[in-house]
């Protein structure tokens, strides 16, 4: 079957895929993360079979009790609302998702095969009238609640994110005057090579400006911290006040994959996209051998390290208890030997490869770097949460009307008067 | 006009209303006839000096047996604002007709106090604007704190208030208030930033807070009620759960007091040991109303940061007692036992600890542009109404007023410690969290000194009447048996009379009238909790902010429900 044919729907499955996988670790690294910055450890205790795996499975037992807890719908709602809120919240955080491109263009038998799952030439204002939506969902909830405190959760949200969208979009034009395209890829494309020979030519250094007004605008976006306002909850509790079980977590999980989202948008129009710094896609497919031997070379290393740190840590056990907690330590001692074991032999075995297999090895590459920055950009999403305080509502708007968007107009201005001067605008 | 020259004065040309009474314990009460109660406050008030309202409260003479007297009197007990001279103002009122001008007019803080006289004793203020039950449900029959109350009836009352009886009232005040569709919202009793249970309601235009209510009693558990049932010992673990977060203030406060009723005084090692103590709970109360605060700000990790701190210091006192929250280790002309051998160096691990953390803490928030904006010109009370309002400790301190009772009305030996007393400039939610900050700091240097200062020697005073034997005498002879028998059935009993003394609480002037008729249980107790006081400018503090002013300021009042419902 031609792959042309096949891949579109392999690509759909793996967007949707990409944010539902990295949502447990987010949740995850949140918990663990503010643990780290709060002198704490954190979740440690929900075991399968003992195995912990340092908390990650506590994610699970967050899923078993909201599926099992009782959903409660309160009387007088609106209940077609009151029910498409939690939708729309997770399903509209999903799509930005289907226009990332995850790696550059496969060439197979002479068609192009886009590595998204949807190839629109105006992808920039897909995001930004996407991302307009996400309103509705905390609307819809905090007015259908039929509660004071979700309305005004509902209503601080509107007036939030329509604000801060004005910011969002007009950070973006200089970006666009420089780019000339809104297509993601090719944005993502031009932001290989470097400036002045140090430098990755990633959007970041030639837009610092609109990238400091873009980053302000997606956390109001997201609704983190400092600018949770619509849920507040020391102060209003929040828009799903009134929500329990699987509808709370779709407000849950809509706002982690929102963050991801908002990570992933980031990390392609300004932080370089799936472009592996001082490597192009040419580079890539040419030391295609090189890159896995280094893949599956560090892989090995470091689970020899983690192997050598368990058996520490099972000795340390050892001397201190004998139950479950000793199996943990063998289970993952065994599993990392094994993946260990697993990368010695295809450093050892690897075959040659073809054009086919330079060009997926390349793309993994250019995938690992591109999850790499939107977790890294989760973790600054995190780390931003634990130390800030919230904003008050006047200082908020004050902020986004007053202070962002004539900034982001200066930018434009900036930019302009840039290009004109460097001669690139013509 | 020096403090004697005051009274003197005042005593020269009011001498005809006023018939001094003797008062056992040296302090200065006089009684006045219930038609003069107005005017000679309001010369005190106006002339005199005598700006702080500290206290109204009543006693049920019933069971005194005084025939032929009216049954209740009413107390006023007042001070200046900037000296520790108190006086108080007694009166009588017969049961055929409870009632007295109200004085709300003069000082704002009369509102609740008299609210609360009403509520618990029955007695009605003429002129009070709003005179309905505070601590009890507004159901409640009967008046709990009269003799003839039985302590054990039991009413279900389960009827919400829903305050809007008031709310219309204040809505009046303005005429175009009416006109505008506004918003009303119960934020309390269950609430995540109301700490314990208090209800606010208020009237949103927006986010904007154009009226506001306030109930409080939620956690109104009756401990003047109990504390008349035992001996003065037992009151003990009760004063533990008034300022839970600062038990051994609370401790300390009642035991120098009925010691000062007792007129004996603890030994010096005992003192150095309470201070200690007192300073422990005052740096503990303000890192929980810090980090509190910051948490309704949404700064959640300095909670954290703070609270791990907090633990260290319950880890050193429960070494000490056995108990880490509610203490109880204070005893009357003492302690319940002397120091264990570790305990200096834990405190000397904490002093080191400590001022790292509020380092930690100041420099998360104190250059943040987002709290700054969030605390500072928020929550704004005037020197003027703070004082009106009987403000007391850090929150009358960070409206720039200098005044702390272990400097104006020195106890064990605070007068020797060198530390400073700590202010504020503008009486905003900045401010009251910077004194804290700061007194965090002041306090570590006074438990330093009185930590090298501590002398040896016995802890408990050498009086047979007050202190309980030695065990192994109890066991061995039997006079100490005896003794210890007497003491534990009867324990103290004072000279018949009242008193009232105060120390410097983390949250203000805490102070307890105690009324004794000569028997070993106490006929009455009255606490005067700081947080009462200040909480009932709440509702004037806020109004005309937004809804998150509101939070921000009721993290900084540190009101602990414990204290405020009693």
């Amino acid at each position: 079957m031609p792959a042309e044919l096949f891949m579109p729907f392999v690509m759909v499955l793996v967007a949707a895929l990409l944010p539902l996988q990295l949502l447990p670790a987010m949740i995850w690294a949140e918990r663990k993360v503010s643990a780290f910055i709060q002198d704490r450890t954190g979740p440690n205790r929900a075991d399968i079979l003992g195995i912990r795996l340092g908390g990650v499975i506590h994610s699970i037992a967050d899923v078993v009790k909201l599926i099992a807890k009782e959903d409660m719908t309160p009387s007088k709602v609106n209940s077609f609302y009151y029910s498409l809120g939690p939708f729309l919240a997770l399903f509209i955080s999903l799509i930005p998702f289907s226009i990332i491109p995850l790696a550059d263009t496969l060439k197979i038998g002479g068609a192009a095969i886009p590595l998204r799952a949807v190839t629109l030439d105006v992808g920039i204002l897909f995001i930004l009238a996407i991302t307009s939506f996400h309103v509705y969902a905390v609307v819809f909830a905090g007015w259908a609640s039929n509660n004071s405190f979700s309305l005004l959760g509902g209503l601080r949200s509107a007036a939030q994110m329509v604000s801060y969208e004005l910011g969002l979009g007009l950070s973006l034009v200089g970006m666009i005057m420089v780019a000339q395209t809104l297509d993601l890829n090719e944005i993502v494309r031009q932001q290989g090579g470097t400036i002045f020979g140090i430098l990755p030519a990633w959007n970041v250094f030639l837009q610092p400006l609109g990238f400091l007004i873009f980053v302000v605008s997606i956390f109001a976006e997201t609704n983190r911290n400092p600018f949770d306002l619509p849920e507040g909850e020391s102060e209003i509790i929040g828009f799903h006040v009134e929500y329990s079980s699987m509808r709370f977590a779709f407000f849950f999980m809509g706002e982690y994959i929102a963050i991801i989202g908002g990570s992933a948008v980031v990390a392609t129009l300004f932080l370089g996209g799936w472009q592996v710094p001082f490597f192009d896609t040419e580079m890539l497919r040419e030391n295609a051998m090189l890159a896995a031997r280094i893949a599956f070379g560090s892989t090995a290393a470091l689970c020899v390290l983690l192997s050598i740190i368990l058996m520490a840590y099972d000795k340390k056990l050892q001397a201190l208890y004998t139950d479950k907690r000793r199996f943990e330590a063998r289970v993952l001692l065994g599993i990392v030997v094994t993946l260990g074991a697993g990368a010695v032999g295809g450093l050892l075995f690897l075959p040659t490869l073809s054009s086919l297999g330079e060009q997926i090895v390349t793309a993994i590459v250019q995938n690992t770097f591109l999850v790499g920055k939107i977790l890294l950009f989760c973790f600054f999403f995190i780390w931003v949460r634990w130390t800030l305080p919230r904003f008050r509502y006047d200082q908020l708007m004050n902020l986004g009307w007053k202070t962002l968007i004539p900034l982001a107009l200066l930018n434009i201005f900036l930019t302009g008067v840039a290009l004109v001067l460097f001669d690139r605008g013509a | 006009m020096s403090t004697s020259d005051r009274i003197g004065r005042f005593l020269r040309e009011m001498g005809e209303a006023l018939e001094a009474e003797h008062n056992p314990y040296g302090e200065k009460s006089f009684r006045v006839a219930p038609e003069q109660i107005r005017p000679v406050l309001e010369k005190l008030r106006r002339d005199y000096g005598f700006d702080l309202l500290l206290d109204i409260t009543a006693i049920d003479k019933i069971e005194l047996g005084k025939a032929g007297e009216p049954r209740f009197d009413v107390i006023y007990n007042l001070r200046p604002h900037d000296t520790g001279d108190r006086i108080r103002l007694k009166t009588s009122v017969p049961e055929s007709d409870p009632a007295l001008p109200s004085v709300q007019d003069l000082w704002k803080t009369a509102n609740w106090c008299e609210r609360e006289t009403w509520d618990q004793y029955g007695i009605r203020f003429k002129g009070h604007p709003n005179l309905k039950r505070i601590l009890n449900h507004k159901d409640f029959v009967g008046h709990p704190l009269r003799k003839d109350y039985d302590i054990k009836k039991q009413q279900w009352l389960s009827e919400a208030d829903d305050l809007m009886d008031e709310m219309e009232k204040k809505r009046k005040r303005t005429s175009d208030a009416l006109s505008k569709e506004t918003l009303f919202v119960n934020l309390g009793p269950s609430h995540p930033a109301f700490h314990g249970a208090i209800r606010i309601l208020a009237e949103l235009d927006g986010e904007t807070i154009r009226n506001s209510v306030s109930e409080i009693g939620y956690l109104h558990r009756g401990f003047e009620k109990s504390a008349e049932k035992g001996t003065y010992t037992h009151v003990i673990p009760y004063t533990d759960r008034l300022n839970y977060l600062s038990s051994v203030s609370n401790n300390v406060a009642y035991c120098m007091q009925v010691e000062h009723m007792l007129d004996v005084e603890v030994p010096r090692r005992t003192q150095v040991i309470r201070v200690i103590l007192s300073e422990l709970a005052r740096i503990m109360d303000h890192m929980v109303c810090i980090g509190a605060a910051l948490v309704d700000l949404g700064a959640l990790t300095n909670f954290w940061f703070l609270f791990n701190e907090r633990e260290k210091i319950y880890d050193v006192i429960e070494a000490l007692c056995g108990a880490r929250l509610t203490h109880c280790y204070i005893r009357i002309g003492g302690l319940a036992h002397d120091l264990h051998d570790g305990f200096e160096a834990g405190v000397r691990a904490l002093l080191q600890s400590i001022p790292e953390t509020m380092t930690d803490v100041q420099n998360l928030v104190g250059r943040n542009r987002i709290f700054l904006d969030r605390v500072i010109g928020v929550g704004v009370i005037s020197k003027e109404d703070a004082i009106s309002y009987g403000f007391t400790g850090p929150c009358l301190r960070a409206c720039g007023i200098p005044h702390d009772l272990r400097k104006d009305e020195p106890y064990y030996g605070y007068e020797e410690y060198d530390w400073d007393v700590v202010i504020g400039e503008n009486g905003d939610t900045y401010d009251r969290l910077w004194v804290r900050f700061e007194e965090v700091n002041q306090s570590v240097r006074i438990i330093e000194q009185a930590l090298s200062s501590m002398p040896g020697g016995p802890v408990n005073v050498d009086d047979k009447r007050i202190t309980l034997p030695p065990k192994d005498a109890v066991h061995g002879n039997i006079e100490a048996l005896m003794n210890h028998f007497m003491l534990i059935m009867n324990g103290v009993a004072p000279p018949a009379g009242d008193s009232y003394r105060a120390v410097e609480a983390p949250n203000g002037e805490l102070g307890f009238l105690i009324v004794s008729d000569g028997s070993p249980k106490p006929y009455k107790i009255k606490v005067r909790p700081p947080c009462f006081m200040i909480f009932s400018a709440f509702d004037e503090m806020i109004e005309g902010g937004m809804v998150q002013d509101a939070i921000a300021t009721l993290g900084s009042l540190n009101v602990v429900a414990g204290e405020l419902d009693r």
